[in-house]
């Protein structure tokens, strides 16, 4: 019993003042010179009452001492769970296009521009998430496709006057383009090296429309931008955040059953098996380099199609909208939302774009508090929040002799019949 | 089975090879990892492949199947129906699949966090042809496509033996359904000859009495044909129509299972008192 109190409060008290240690120069030492030791002190405090009382729960929990609490919590969280299972899937999903559709009738421009930019990250995260959780490929330099997305309708807007409508597909092609021109030479490589690859290809896309003045007015970026037309209608800038938002949403859903629909066809079980082993699915047939340059090219078309809405969203971009940091960012969402995992991709934007905000309370200690969360995540949950269901198949098979068999599909989308 | 009849059989077979390897030769640097080696096989055959470890049969393996570019030689395969004479020495892993010849690994490299079935679909791969707006709008004809590879798959999986696992994932299976789940997906692809990279190693004595039992039915019922390497001798004397034997990378021998087991040259290099014992 000593021995094993022994052996969680140890660590646990090491920890706790390698923490302090950790905080004193933070919070201790100020740019003026002077030294301070009460606010290190009582935040460390904080953080020490709090891991305290968390980890004697746990343990409590553990020995069965909660039993008390915890069994009729169990018992609710079970009849909770049985009852959300018995609702079917799309009235979950109308319920959630209700409100979504709802949402800037009782919401601010701030709000509704902070859901937008949430919705721009869930679509960058399901396009990354083509690349990286499916065909398995370390992307570090997927916001160059952005970039290109944006720029696309930038300039193509400032000199020949073409619209927003005009310039989506053709954005988007030509990232698709670009995606091709970088992942082709990237083909060979994997894991370690791609990244570094094409983190330097972001980068080299990054400097070029940074140093290229002729060509993109260099750091100061290109301004006035045109919102996103409307059959001719002239806009309000707050009816304008509200259509922005409506066009989010769209994209959102299209861009969800797009992955959706492919990550259970031909071509998503191919990407799923490049990334489990390659040699492997090769040699069953399949175009290495087909594939992986597919999966390449639609993430880079989804990155495309996003930066042009950004850039008519902000009317105004410069270089410093595409650093590494962003890609950073959107990987991070698709690691911690649980990599090839749709809903995971989704909450994954929700809690990193909205955490940075409603952290602005904190704000010094913000990043701190961001960064904290993440390694928790990882620690606790490596595979991220949900990780990726497998379909699965339903197969009843006849009596012996008779040789049909019913084949339905976990959505009950289909019904196979074996003649 | 006497010796004439053994041998009159292995001729009238030889007629019709479906894989024929000339003077195939692998060099990595310096060292000689296959010399001038010979090989044929014929239609309905089961040919075994021994040799001491590192004797280079995996790296015969990796030459015929496009894994490597061998450095001299020839690759021809006939399949059957098809235009014979084929040269496929240098052609990409993926192409030598869908010319028919799929083969499985030494070491496991099922697709693990796959399903079963989806692994076996993945051998359906090269055989259909939908493609992203096909999955993206699925019309008529992928819908048709899919429902006929998980209909082709589940096939496949009811021959083997592994339908109780069919939604399990790959990496939970226990290891002897690993290896046969290897070959279900080999055997999707519809190929005409197989080749099995150490089928048995690691089974215990009764799952390798139902892979020999497993191997002789798919030659037999599918009429594909089977090359395999393979250390377990009492396995490959009680499968194996032909047998090969290599030694640093050369043929050394070749013939019936009697034949190798009283071949001296044989025993000296390899089989030692292994045999009788």
């Amino acid at each position: 019993m000593i021995q094993e109190f022994k052996k969680i409060w140890k660590p646990y008290t090491i920890g706790m003042l390698w923490l302090l240690g950790l905080l004193w120069p933070l919070l201790g030492i100020h740019p003026d010179g002077t030294l301070s030791f009460a606010k290190t002190f009582t935040v460390w405090l904080y953080i020490f009452a709090g891991t305290a009382i968390c980890l004697a729960l746990y343990l409590m929990n553990k020995s069965g001492s909660l039993g008390v609490i915890s069994s009729p919590l169990d018992g609710v969280r079970q009849n909770l769970g049985r009852t959300t299972s018995k609702v079917p899937a799309w009235v979950w999903i109308v319920v959630l296009l209700v409100f979504a559709l709802a949402y800037p009738q009782f919401t601010n421009r701030y709000a509704q521009d902070v859901a937008t930019n949430v919705l721009i990250y869930i679509c960058l995260g399901l396009g990354l998430n083509i690349v990286i959780g499916l065909a398995g490929m370390l992307d570090l330099g997927y916001i160059a496709f952005y970039g290109v997305g944006a720029y696309t309708y930038a300039l193509l807007n400032l000199h020949y006057g073409m619209s927003f409508w005009v310039c989506l597909p053709f954005a988007a092609f030509l990232a698709m383009i670009a995606g091709c021109i970088i992942g082709y030479p990237t083909l060979r490589m994997r894991g370690d090296y791609l990244a570094i690859v094409t983190l330097g290809f972001g980068e080299i896309i990054r400097l070029i429309l940074e140093n290229w003045n002729e060509f993109s007015f260099g750091p100061s970026g290109i301004a006035n931008i045109p919102r996103p037309g409307f059959f001719g209608v002239d806009m309000s800038l707050e009816a304008a955040t509200v259509y922005i938002y409506f066009l989010m949403i769209g994209l959102v859903i299209f861009t969800v059953f797009v992955v959706n629909r492919l990550q259970n066809s031909r071509i998503g079980r191919a990407w799923i098996a490049l990334r489990e082993d390659e040699i492997a699915c090769q040699a069953m047939g399949i175009d290495k380099t087909r594939t992986k340059l597919t999966a390449f090219a639609l993430g880079a078309t989804w990155a495309g199609m996003v930066g042009v809405i950004f850039a008519a969203k902000t009317t105004f971009i410069n270089p410093a909208s595409f650093t590494f940091l962003e890609s950073a960012i959107i990987l991070s969402i698709v690691v911690l939302g649980g990599m090839g995992s749709i809903i995971g991709v989704i909450i994954g934007a929700f809690i990193l774009i909205l955490l940075p905000e409603y952290l602005r309370a904190f704000s010094d200690f913000r990043m701190l508090m961001f960064g904290a969360i993440m390694v928790i995540m990882m620690v606790f949950r490596p595979g991220g929040l949900i990780q990726m269901p497998r379909r699965t198949y339903k197969f009843k098979s006849e009596s012996p002799g008779d040789t049909s068999h019913q084949v339905a599909t976990e959505g009950g989308q289909a019904d196979f019949a074996r003649s | 089975m006497s010796a004439l009849e053994t041998f009159l059989n292995t001729d009238s077979k030889s007629m019709e090879s479906i894989l024929d390897v000339k003077q195939l030769t692998m060099d990595f640097g310096g060292l000689r990892a296959l010399d001038h080696l010979d090989l044929t096989v014929a239609r309905d055959e089961i040919v075994a492949l021994i040799g001491p470890n590192g004797a280079g049969k995996t790296t015969f393996f990796n030459c015929i199947t496009g894994i490597y570019n061998p450095t001299g030689g020839d690759v021809l395969i006939s399949p059957p129906g098809k235009m014979s004479g084929q040269r496929i020495n240098g052609i990409k892993p993926n192409h030598v699949t869908e010319r028919g010849m799929a083969r499985t690994f030494q070491n496991i490299r099922l697709f693990q966090n796959m399903t079963v079935l989806e692994n076996v679909m993945i051998g359906r791969h090269c055989r259909c042809k939908s493609g992203i707006a096909g999955a993206i709008f699925r019309p008529p004809s992928t819908r048709r496509e899919e429902k006929q590879i998980v209909e082709d798959s589940y096939e496949v999986l009811e021959k083997i033996g592994l339908t109780q696992f069919v939604n399990e994932l790959a990496k939970n299976l226990p290891y002897g359904a690993q290896r046969r789940l290897e070959i279900a997906r080999a055997l999707a692809t519809d190929p005409f000859l197989l080749l099995l990279d150490e089928p048995a190693a690691g089974m215990n004595p009764q799952e390798t009495l139902e892979l020999d039992e497993l191997i002789v039915r798919i030659r037999d019922q599918e009429k594909v044909s089977i090359l395999l390497i393979e250390h377990d001798m009492k396995l490959v004397m009680s499968l194996s129509d032909r047998i090969y034997v290599m030694d640093y990378g050369k043929r050394i021998a070749e013939g019936t299972p009697e034949e190798i087991k009283n071949n001296p040259v044989v025993i000296k290099a390899y089989l030692g008192e292994d045999i009788d014992a």
